[in-house]
């Protein structure tokens, strides 16, 4: 029972980003035009999409594989996860071509981290025994610190510090938390192809007596392994890193701890909550549907008194988390779809395209005022129409105002929640939408209505333009956004079917 | 048979032909500008002629045509109360199909005009077609936005056109936005409109809650067939709560009291784009829904009472209204209102067939009224008719098609207009229908009251304008009272007839104004025309001539016309200085019934600004200061707290995480 090429043609994406990021980094001894090195990164990237997709139609019928002695699954819910992330990975390194020259010369490192970071996501959403959550959590997590380091500038330092001991922390959090599940149920599978072998939902004790999930061993492993998902979630109240972190971070890897990050963490939590702890759904539904509540209310208050862009996409970020949790919460009742998960996983689709608009052209007018402030963005609608286009059109959808998948997004995930019978859920949720707009409306009021600064130097502030491959990435993002704002069947029917690997 | 793409193919082509005509706004395409004009023309009659091919289509099928019913979005399982469906698809019937046709082609008659009357008088910056790409786009989305809402299947489908439609009305009455009276009538159409909208939506709204008792009769709550066909199945109280809020919905589109007063203002946009909105698209397409969905308004007389009353008394105030007023554009345009009035008033008596009659021949001599209007500013730069008169020494054309669009419209047999609105009273007077009979009675006698009205103010249009002494044009109109941007036009009267390309989409429509009752409706045997052609077509009962409503209103409309004829000999037809009794009347119907006075000065100024002022009084003081005070604090310990950084904060941030689990824990312990 040795490694099998089985098992290496069943983690052959993530296997193609860590040769990818080994490749980049000895590409970049002999390379001298280091532009070329980010050129490889996103042609690369296409082994891991073709080998994802290959294993996708394999997979398409509902049917999962397992590899490493069942310690990683391969279903459809893992693949659009793994779809998702490196389609995140191909637009922040086309959207950061000209961001990562101030890294010289350390530009492929840079790159090789995200690519080893992304594999180490990729991992954790096709993890099936709590061993392998744990290892590709911290894959994923190391080479984020050292990312968010890479400023090397003192904000951007003590960001990375933080976001060091925190996820410390939270791992260790998470691990005792793991070891209750542990102690109490005798085993670490999530799931099993085989249903003679035990895994944490056949071992899980009987909700009998009236104590929460049947066993207070159970009930602190949830509690504690909730938490330790909460700080990749940015929920509250374990989000307070995110807005220093993505303050401090250099903008890309703000951008991909916002999508990619979540994304995975949004699928571990999925998968153990709705398969392993699917037997105690009473339970835990009513506490993300509190928690979802909360984050997003908080999320959306404190963001209303931001001055720094990149600080006020770090509350937004937490506030969007919550609306997730809308759906994490909106656990299907008698017999019905799973709605919620569904409602998830379009939302984390749209939201990567969305948050990814807002960023990209963040980074891009940031690139030339070097000014994160709010209010260095005063008159873009003149100084660069086209960027403010983007970013007005982003922030709208990211409000959830027709046509855009924002709107889409919200519209599925409060239909699931007033389908599982969370109605004031999804009237918490439209009234933290309508807060929302208060300040994704400012900025836009900001770059439309008033007058861009007095430069101290001579001439006018001028025009702001962007790399070609920013443009394609933000061109990409935005049709995204708009396309599938009007015809969102397709997303949502890959969503569905990827849910429903995830419960049968 | 017609292929389904051939009917796409009708929004499309409008579609795609707008997107053409905008791309010569790009700096390097600029001088192609006029070319925009012949493709959006092209579009527009492209769609015309798939429309006739749809037309025929139609008029040798027995009902509708059925297409296949395309599924746009599936949330769960549809059949289930959990999930729903949304379906995109056509509904081709005689209904929608004379609709596109009518639409079309009224649409592309205004874009052939509206090739000499865009290009500017005055060359300005960027030549004579500067402003053709703009406009041409506008009018070619716009066009298609109707289409797309004649034709859907899904009401939700039609509510995005309707939407679109409202979209494209708010750009084109605003073209010239730096006026700021354009950019004001724009805004007022588009939020007067808007609440009329939210009826609509609120109907919608209702239709979702109530989606289990269209799944279990195995119906989609939103596809239009499957509603009507649900509709005698549903409780009434569905279907009238549904149908009052598409009533308000329509009100506001087809300007019906009291959310009339948009349509007099909209006519700061340039005169087709008047023509268009008034003749064939954004205020047919209220009258068109209520006919649409008229099984649904038939299982509930009050609804159906609803529409007739307020049909009635629309078609009364706005002609009031009409009388007094003496900007020509205005007076169609109150007139606009009053027509539309006599159309909500047919659905109201149950003769949906007969308002979309007479919506057809409305659309084609107000059309050519519309034109005219802009035929006679081309020549005296001015729509008052204070300062015109006379008009027909050199304008021979524009006069002779005037007087026939005027005869037509006040019903003067045996034009157009006489048929459609005969038949609009006819039906009122018998009674027949679902509403009460009390109210269709009431309503007939509103509506041979505004049968007089309509033709003082016509004659009073047409004397005004063409008869007795020119009064100067532009050049009287004193300086207060000209819009600014015209003061160039000052001293550029010119005593000549329109150019062809003007006065022949006007001859066109002429015509249909003289045959298009006869023609499409005769309501006597008349040689090998068909006797009720068109409410056959449209599935509508029949209803005998009635020889003595028909004399009763020709008697009040030719007493209208003496009436004016004889103050125009007293010279008092400007109605300046009234008796008594009647200037009070005047005033009262000059200011429009204090309808603007009251939405805006007391509603919005009073109600909703002082509400927002003392709301916002309250967050500022309460909210923004508090936070501003929290601000103030963080900002001060921040200091502070940056100092401690590398212990402090982090620490700070991992006791949050173990409260966090405490108080989870604690809450999941002493939940029960």
């Amino acid at each position: 029972m040795g490694l099998t090429l089985r098992d290496l043609m069943l983690v052959s994406p993530e296997l193609a980003l860590v040769v990818l990021a080994l490749a980049i980094v000895l590409l970049d001894l002999v390379l001298e035009r280091k532009r070329f090195v980010l050129a490889v990164g996103v042609a690369g990237l296409g082994v891991p999409l073709a080998a994802a997709l290959g294993l996708w139609a394999v997979v398409a019928d509902g049917g999962a594989e397992m590899a490493f002695h069942g310690a990683l699954i391969v279903d459809t819910f893992a693949l659009y996860f793994k779809l998702l992330i490196v389609g995140i990975l191909g637009l922040l390194l086309l959207a950061s071509a000209d961001h990562i020259e101030r890294f010289r010369p350390h530009q492929a490192e840079f790159v090789a981290l995200v690519l080893l970071s992304a594999a180490g996501l990729m991992l954790l959403a096709g993890a099936a025994d709590l061993i392998a959550v744990f290892v590709s959590l911290e894959l994923a997590s190391l080479p984020v610190v050292a990312l968010v380091a890479f400023g090397k500038n003192d904000r951007s330092i003590e960001a990375g510090i933080k976001y060091l001991v925190l996820s410390g922390v939270s791992a260790a959090v998470l691990l005792y938390g793991f070891a209750f599940l542990y102690g109490a149920t005798g085993t670490v599978r999530l799931v099993a192809l085989d249903p003679a072998l035990p895994t944490i939902a056949t071992m899980l004790p009987a909700v009998a007596d009236g104590r929460p999930f049947g066993s207070t061993a159970v009930l602190v492993g949830v509690v504690l392994a909730t938490a330790g998902f909460g700080f990749k979630l940015s929920m509250v109240p374990f989000q307070m890193w995110t807005p220093d972190v993505y303050e401090g971070a250099p903008t890309p890897v703000a951008a991909f701890l916002a999508t990619a990050s979540k994304a995975a963490a949004f699928a571990i939590v999925l998968r153990l909550f709705y398969t392993a702890l699917g037997g105690a759904s009473a339970e835990w539904s009513i506490m993300f549907a509190v928690l979802a509540a909360v984050t997003m209310s908080v999320g959306n208050v404190v963001a209303i008194a931001q001055s720094n862009v990149k600080r006020l996409l770090g509350y937004s970020a937490i506030a969007q988390a919550g609306y997730m949790l809308i759906g994490v919460a909106a656990v299907a009742g008698g017999g019905g779809d799973p709605l919620g998960v569904q409602s998830v996983l379009f939302y984390l689709g749209g939201y990567a395209a969305m948050n990814l608009a807002a960023f990209f052209a963040v980074i891009a007018i940031t690139n030339v005022t070097g000014d994160d402030r709010i209010e260095a963005l005063a008159g873009m609608g003149r100084r660069s129409p086209l960027l403010a286009l983007i970013l007005a059109f982003a922030l709208i959808s990211l409000i959830g105002i027709p046509p855009t998948v924002g709107f889409m997004g919200k519209l599925f995930l409060f239909n699931a929640a007033v389908s599982a019978d969370l109605a004031w859920l999804a009237v918490f949720g439209v009234v933290n939408s309508v807060v929302s707009a208060y300040y994704y409306m400012g900025i836009v009021r900001t770059m439309y209505m008033r007058e861009p600064p007095e430069l101290d130097g001579p001439g006018e502030p001028g025009r702001i333009g962007a790399p070609v491959a920013a443009w394609l990435a933000m061109g990409v993002a935005t049709a995204g956004v708009a396309v599938l704002g009007v015809w969102p069947a397709w997303l949502l029917d890959v969503a569905g079917s990827a849910a429903g690997a995830l419960v049968p | 048979m017609v292929a389904e793409g051939a009917v796409w193919g009708i929004i499309a082509l409008p579609l795609a032909a707008g997107a053409l005509a905008a791309a010569a706004l790009l700096p390097a395409l600029r001088p192609l500008a006029r070319a925009s004009g012949y493709v959006a023309i092209l579009g527009v009659g492209g769609a015309f002629a798939l429309s006739l091919l749809v037309l025929d289509a139609a008029l040798g099928a027995d009902g509708a045509i059925g297409f296949p019913v395309r599924s746009w979005l599936t949330v769960g399982d549809p059949t289930s109360a959990g999930g729903f469906e949304m379906t995109v698809g056509l509904l081709l019937d005689p209904l929608s199909a004379v609709m596109v046709a009518l639409v079309s082609g009224v649409s592309m008659l205004v874009m052939l005009f509206s090739l000499g009357y865009m290009r500017k008088a005055v060359d300005g910056e960027g030549g004579a077609w500067a402003d053709y790409p703009r406009y041409f786009a506008y009018m070619s989305w716009f066009t298609a936005a109707m289409l797309g809402l004649v034709l859907a299947l899904n009401l939700i489908q039609l509510f995005v056109f309707w939407e679109l439609v409202g979209l494209f009305s708010y750009l084109l009455i605003g073209f010239w936005y730096h006026r700021p009276a354009a950019a004001a009538a724009a805004k007022k159409a588009f939020i007067i409109t808007r609440i009329g909208d939210f009826g609509f939506m609120l109907a919608l709204l209702y239709l979702y809650l109530h989606r289990a008792e269209f799944l279990a009769l195995g119906e989609n709550p939103f596809e239009i067939p499957a509603i009507l066909a649900a509709a005698p199945l549903l409780p009434v109280s569905v279907a009238m709560w549904v149908s009052l809020g598409i009533l308000a919905g329509a009100m506001g589109k087809s300007a019906q009291f009291p959310l009339n007063t948009w349509l007099p203002d909209a006519m700061e946009g340039p005169t087709p784009v008047s023509s268009l909105i008034h003749a064939a698209t954004m205020v047919a397409a209220g009258v068109f829904l209520v006919a649409r969905m008229f099984p649904l308004f038939a299982e509930s007389t009050v609804a159906l009472n609803a529409v007739a009353i307020v049909g009635g008394t629309t078609a009364v105030l706005a002609a009031a209204m009409g009388v007094v007023a003496n900007d020509i554009k205005r007076v169609l345009a109150f007139s606009t209102v009053s027509q539309l009035g006599y159309m909500f008033l047919a659905l109201g008596v149950g003769a949906w067939p007969v308002a979309i009659f007479h919506l057809l021949t409305h659309a084609f001599f107000k059309c050519l009224l519309f034109l005219s209007a802009g035929s006679v500013h081309h020549s005296v730069h001015t729509f008052d008719m204070r300062y015109m008169g006379g008009l027909r020494a050199w304008m021979p054309v524009t006069y002779v098609l005037t007087l026939i669009g005027a005869l037509s419209l006040m019903g003067i047999a045996p034009l157009a207009g006489f048929w459609s609105k005969d038949e609009v009273l006819a039906a009122a007077w018998s009674a027949d229908g679902a509403g009460s009979v009390v109210v269709s009675r009431l309503v007939f006698v509103l509506g041979m009251a505004a049968v007089f009205m309509t033709a003082f103010y016509v004659s009073r249009l047409v004397l005004m304008t063409f008869h007795g002494e020119f009064r100067g044009g532009i050049d009287a109109v004193p300086d207060e009272e000209r819009i600014p941007d015209e003061a160039h036009l000052v001293g550029h009267v010119h005593r000549a007839e329109s150019p062809l390309v003007m006065t022949l989409p006007m001859a066109v429509l002429a015509v249909l104004a003289i045959i298009a009752g006869v023609a499409l409706n005769a309501l006597t045997p008349l040689g090998p025309l068909p006797v009720h052609g068109l409410t056959h077509f449209l599935g509508g009962a029949t209803r005998a001539f009635d020889p003595v409503i028909a004399g009763a209103s020709t008697l009040l409309a030719l007493t209208g016309i003496g009436l004016a004829l004889g103050m125009h000999r007293r010279g008092s037809l400007a109605l300046t200085d009234l008796p008594q009794p009647w200037s009070v009347v005047h005033r009262f119907l000059a200011r429009r019934l204090y309808m603007d006075h009251l939405y805006e000065t007391l509603i919005v100024r009073r109600v909703l600004y002082r509400g927002l002022f003392l709301a916002t009084d309250w967050a500022d003081r309460r909210l923004v200061d508090g936070t501003v005070d929290v601000v103030g604090w963080v900002g001060r310990n921040g200091g502070r707290a940056v100092a401690q950084l590398q212990t402090g904060q982090v620490q700070v941030y991992g006791v949050a995480v173990f409260m966090g689990v405490i108080v989870m824990l604690v809450l999941f312990m002493f939940q029960r």
